[in-house]
């Protein structure tokens, strides 16, 4: 809901009275710090947190928007991107349905998520490595193998 | 955007989780999203990704049968309303659901008869969901297939591995329980002293709390945590009051004193109007309701404790009556000097009341919705 939205319908916007913004820039300065010192990282679960109406917007804004934004296409879409505090990201899943299932904000040099997988290299190389084998580049390969 | 969300079943009962997904061209990059949404749901810190993909990885199908006694559906409408639509059909689709009479086709002899198969099938292993309150005062109060609810429980716990009765009504006797209970109606904890029993309270419970507890079982294969009521911690751990919103006006002593003055204008807090609170443990305040989007105290309106037992007989829902002073004493020293005059002058003021309306049963009325002076 936009805040034009909570003022039509004589809605509090919670941060004005309740401030719950402020401890959680707090927690992320923590965090950026630590990460800084001793490379550790940190996750927080934004479903986990107690939030009036408004106030994971308000958020949201506060920590603005930085250089990187990816996309992923992974059981529905996920909006990944770096906040203007550079190694702080927004993390937001969604489903097929469109439905927001995890936001997370993560102080990291990159998030996990986003570093292709052991597992999926595996399988994609394999995969490269059968296409090769059984297309039209095969006799290519095997030639241009014996004349270098 | 591609579509995933049918495709996990599981070949056969031996078969992993993780398998199935890689079989079906789930990438390990879209399972840690996955895994990363179920830690979230399950209420789990985000540090516990990594167990949960290791615990799903090897995850097996388990067969749940989910028996329907004294309830209003409202349960089952709630489950079927969890927002977490890819990860609840990745998780339901590798659940097999044998017996639900509600959601399934089959009905009659065919659906008892499922029933009876999966039990035989998977004596022992099976998980078993109840919803309602069982009537012993006369079992005619409710049957399936001309077979009692009390029966019918008895003979289906028998193999099984875990009972989760979900909704306030299997866990805690709910609304039929209340006073005069005129179906002696009991919870489902009364009756079985011999199984695991993971209580999932409610009036309905959140949907995603049912899953989480579904999904808890499914990946560890063993039993959350449980507080003295048999609820699981990880959502039932902290009282609303403790993680409301509006809990900084309680502590400033700021109230709504009717819903129409400009303390409820405000937002401030609702302890006065009845709000249960501070004496009710759920994850609304934090998962919320409808995608989301809110929650009872959110809208305005006072918490119910729906998730309690008794709640149905706590004194009406618009006195602040209910709360023991013992709570106001607790409260007040989480909350600090501030709230500790608050706190115990509301305390006194309670005293006399709760004790008024501690065994009888009130109707609201009119004046129930009006606050007293």
């Amino acid at each position: 809901m936009t805040n034009e939205a909570f003022a039509q319908f004589n809605i509090q916007i919670g941060d004005d009275l309740t401030r719950n913004v402020q401890p959680l820039l707090h927690e992320i300065r923590h965090g950026l710090k630590n990460l800084l010192e001793t490379g550790a990282t940190s996750v927080i679960d934004l479903r986990s947190i107690p939030l009036a109406p408004g106030e994971e917007a308000k958020l949201i804004e506060r920590l603005g928007h930085g250089e990187v934004t990816v996309e992923l296409d992974a059981l529905g879409l996920s909006e990944i991107y770096e906040t203007q505090y550079r190694g702080v990201w927004l993390v937001t899943h969604f489903n097929d349905d469109e439905n927001i299932v995890g936001r997370f904000i993560e102080i990291t040099l990159i998030p996990e998520i986003l570093k292709a997988q052991q597992e999926d290299m595996q399988d994609s190389l394999q995969q490269l490595e059968e296409e090769l084998a059984s297309g039209d580049d095969a006799e290519e390969i095997k030639t241009g193998g014996e004349v270098n | 955007m591609k579509k995933h969300s049918t495709g996990a079943r599981l070949s056969s009962s031996d078969d992993t989780l993780g398998a199935a997904l890689r079989r079906q061209g789930v990438s390990r990059r879209s399972f840690l999203k996955f895994c990363a949404a179920t830690a979230s749901m399950m209420a789990l810190p985000p540090t516990m990704v990594p167990a949960i993909a290791k615990a799903l990885e090897s995850a097996k199908r388990p067969s749940v049968i989910w028996l329907s006694f004294q309830e209003c559906t409202g349960c089952t409408e709630s489950l079927t309303r969890a927002h977490t639509a890819t990860v609840e059909s990745l998780i339901f689709d590798s659940i097999s659901l044998d017996y639900h009479h509600t959601l399934q086709a089959a009905a009659g002899h065919g659906a008892e008869a499922a029933r009876e198969e999966a039990m035989k099938e998977n004596f022992g292993k099976y998980l078993l969901v109840v919803d309602g309150s069982i009537p012993v005062a006369d079992p005619g109060y409710s049957t399936i297939a001309g077979i009692s609810n009390l029966d019918m429980l008895m003979d289906t716990a028998k193999g099984a591995a875990a009972i989760i009765p979900v909704g306030t009504c299997a866990a805690y006797g709910g609304i039929p329980h209340a006073d005069p209970n005129p179906t002696g109606a009991v919870s489902v904890a009364d009756l079985i002293k011999d199984k695991p029993i993971i209580n999932v309270p409610g009036c309905p419970p959140i949907p995603v709390v049912i899953t989480g507890v579904l999904t808890h079982f499914l990946t560890f294969g063993t039993l959350p945590e449980l507080d003295d009521l048999g609820r699981p911690r990880a959502f039932y751990g902290q009282s609303i009051h403790d993680r409301c919103y509006r809990r900084p006006f309680y502590d400033k002593g700021q109230f709504a004193e009717t819903f129409d003055d400009e303390g409820a204008k405000k937002g401030w807090c609702l302890y006065k109007l009845g709000c249960k609170g501070p004496t009710s443990y759920n994850a609304c305040a934090t998962t919320k309701w409808n995608d989301g989007t809110s929650f009872p105290i959110e809208a305005g309106h006072p918490c119910l404790g729906c998730s309690e037992p008794e709640f149905w007989d706590g004194g009406g829902f618009y006195k602040a009556l209910s709360i023991p002073t013992t709570e106001v004493a607790r409260d007040a020293l989480y909350a600090g000097a501030a709230a500790v005059a608050a706190g115990s002058a509301l305390g006194m003021m309670n005293r006399a009341r709760s004790k008024q309306a501690k065994s009888e049963h009130e109707k609201v009325s009119v004046d129930d919705l009006q606050k007293e002076d």
